[in-house]
């Protein structure tokens, strides 16, 4: 077996976490129980984990808008998380961030962010730290098929190759920028081309492929520790919400989603290479399904029940480190 | 008012639907008007419906199946781009009407806006043309966070050569939507996003609103109250409710702040010697500081009390709820801002 159980259980508890506290954002945001935007990334696990899952808490990854399952798979406690974008006192940013601007720096999570292709750049940063520094600790920017157009990230990836920075740049292609094909935007027939062309090693994964997609970011991760630059990654996954919680999605094919959900969900394709290669067994994914539940579920009611922020105290605090 | 309104017919509509209306009748009398931007139609390059969108907010809805995605472009995320291509596109033969979803997005593509657009008349000794409009979201309220929220007005308006509209209602964003279409120099029309379900009359047939008046939307001589954009629909409800105690506010709604109409606020402070200033944006460098400035400059000896601001605090956009309702200038502030300047 390529693989360890313990290895192998963990992956499939932290996709089914990313999925179940989606799912369940989707159904409190529907409720009244969330506010403002939230971008969710359920059917994009895969590519979140497999990024994620051999980190250690002082590589450092930047996210982006659609951040919740790059939060989960670094490591952030989802109670607090789910507190955050509650906007509760006790949440990962005190409430002050919300969905899209989840941060846990004792977790190498710099930020989601709310400005399409900020990451890449502050990346660049978070890697020339380690490079500077002399550890062997990477940085991996997540980016969207939208954010790819971008100047910043654009900048960054030809800034990564002169400074020869330990960063691993992930592209989710998810076949979306919001409402607009990323086949309309992305100018080029091929996004892992593209990023080639800026002098590093590039390649496409199909990010439905969780072992696809993790041995590709392992090649990816080793080149960054081992000081030989940057690597860029397309994974192609799906989308399976909105753009945002509660978009029409006017733009997308009739049954698409049902479809995509069907045949194209990176954790069933998981549990069925696991159970068919006789790696895992359903029970052992099911107690786990249990136990993520029972988790969400703690999450909410911890969530719900968490203190608001108080104006008076809270909404001058931290505008400065001292002013 | 000096307001170029058809005698036609007109209705009721909302804030997003007047913008709308602005541009559709722009378009359709001169085919040099075109719009761009992210979703602005939607569904490029998808299999579902086209036009999904009509931008995110909806106020360019239905402009692309009537105009076609010639004029009603879909752009990558890539503001840079966007900004530049319009201003490039003005400089060229066009008018543009670019948007940025949220005005925040002016970080990504301040270049494209400051350097160039705002410099290319005067660095190029009057040569050059650029009828742009940049449109884009902006203000507190929809629990967006930091980098969704921001009203960034003063930034914009320190600028020489950009011109800076924020309408408070849906007949003034018509008619100065009309007006910045056909305004040759380049021009940001900032929409609060609070305000696209606000309804009013608006004239059905094309209308346009000069730069540089402003508006009066209540009258009164004991104190005047300067608000901007969604400012003004607070500033009118604590005048009204002042005005049911005796005090008679003055409430000018500037509608543009560069140019700005100076010269109504010093005749109305000439008259109430006390002025209140609403303005959304953080306190420092911000149209309240400018226009204490202008007053206190200009109309110091009408002045019979101490110039109150009323702003949200020098610090970003909170995401909690409950944050955010303390940041943004409330209706209890302006009441009390009106009672202290007022001795009280």
């Amino acid at each position: 077996m390529p693989y360890q159980t313990e290895f192998l259980l963990r992956v499939y508890r932290t996709m089914k976490t990313i999925r179940v506290f989606e799912e369940r954002c989707i159904k409190e945001f529907e409720g009244g129980n969330i506010p403002g935007f939230v971008h969710a990334s359920n059917g994009q696990e895969a590519v979140a984990v497999a990024a994620c899952i051999d980190l250690t808490d002082r590589d450092i990854i930047g996210s982006t808008h659609r951040g919740h399952g790059h939060c989960i798979a670094k490591g952030c406690d989802v109670i607090g998380m789910m507190k955050e974008i509650m906007g509760k006192a006790t949440g990962l940013c005190k409430g002050k961030g919300g969905s899209m601007h989840i941060a846990d720096f004792d977790k190498g999570m710099i930020g989601a962010n709310a400005i399409v292709g900020g990451g890449p750049p502050l990346c660049n940063g978070a890697a020339l730290g380690a490079k500077t520094r002399g550890t062997r600790d990477i940085a991996l920017s997540f980016s969207g098929d939208g954010s790819a157009n971008q100047g910043t990230v654009l900048e960054a990836l030809n800034f990564a190759v002169v400074l020869k920075l330990p960063h691993v740049f992930m592209f989710e292609n998810n076949g979306y920028g919001e409402g607009t094909g990323a086949d309309y935007a992305l100018g080029c027939s091929s996004l892992a081309e593209r990023n080639g062309a800026f002098g590093m090693p590039s390649e496409y994964v199909d990010g439905l492929d969780f072992f696809a997609t993790y041995e590709a970011c392992q090649r990816a991760i080793e080149r960054a520790r081992n000081g030989e630059g940057p690597s860029a990654i397309e994974a192609e996954t799906v989308r399976f919400d909105g753009h945002f919680i509660g978009d029409p999605q006017l733009y997308r094919g009739e049954n698409e989603i049902q479809n995509a959900k069907d045949t194209r969900d990176c954790i069933k394709i998981f549990r069925e290479r696991v159970t068919g290669e006789s790696w895992l067994k359903d029970e052992e994914m099911d107690r786990i399904d249990a136990e993520v539940s029972d988790l969400i579920d703690t999450a909410v009611e911890e969530g719900l029940a968490a203190p608001n922020p108080d104006p008076a105290t809270d909404l001058m605090a931290d505008v400065y480190c001292s002013y | 008012m000096t307001n170029n309104t058809s005698s036609g017919s007109s209705s009721i509509k909302t804030y997003r639907e007047a913008i709308n209306e602005a541009l559709r009748q722009e378009m359709r009398r001169d085919p040099t008007v075109i719009v761009m931007g992210e979703e602005v139609s939607g569904g490029a390059g998808c299999a579902g419906q086209d036009d999904a969108y009509g931008g995110v907010f909806g106020v360019t809805k239905g402009l692309m199946p009537e105009f076609g995605r010639e004029r009603v472009i879909d752009t990558p995320i890539s503001e840079s781009a966007i900004i530049g291509a319009a201003s490039g596109a003005a400089n060229n033969g066009l008018r543009p009407v670019a948007e940025l979803m949220f005005f925040d997005f002016i970080g990504v593509c301040f270049d494209q806006i400051f350097n160039q657009a705002a410099k290319f008349r005067y660095m190029f000794g009057g040569k050059a043309r650029t009828p742009m409009v940049i449109r884009g979201t902006v203000g507190a309220g929809w629990r967006a966070g930091a980098q969704h929220s921001s009203m960034l007005h003063p930034v914009v308006t320190h600028t020489p050569g950009l011109k800076v509209v924020m309408p408070s209602n849906a007949y003034d964003a018509k008619g100065l939507m009309i007006q910045a279409i056909r305004d040759d120099d380049p021009v940001l029309f900032l929409e609060h996003k609070i305000m696209y379900d606000l309804k009013c009359e608006v004239p059905d047939d094309p209308y346009t609103i000069p730069f540089g008046e402003a508006a009066f939307p209540r009258q009164g001589n004991d104190v005047t109250i300067v608000a901007m954009s969604n400012m003004v629909t607070r500033a009118i409800e604590a005048a009204d409710l002042l005005a049911k105690e005796g005090i008679h506010c003055d409430v000018i709604d500037p509608r543009t702040v560069s140019p700005l109409d100076e010269e109504s606020i010093l005749e109305s402070v000439e008259v109430t010697g006390r002025l209140v200033v609403v303005d959304e944006a953080h306190e420092r460098c911000s149209l309240a500081a400018d226009i204490s400035s202008i007053v206190a400059e200009k109309a110091f000896s009408s002045l019979r009390a101490p110039i109150r601001k009323v702003t949200a605090p020098h610090a970003p956009v909170p995401f909690s709820p409950v944050l955010e309702d303390a940041y943004v200038p409330s209706v209890d502030r302006i009441v009390s801002a009106v009672r202290d300047v007022l001795g009280g």
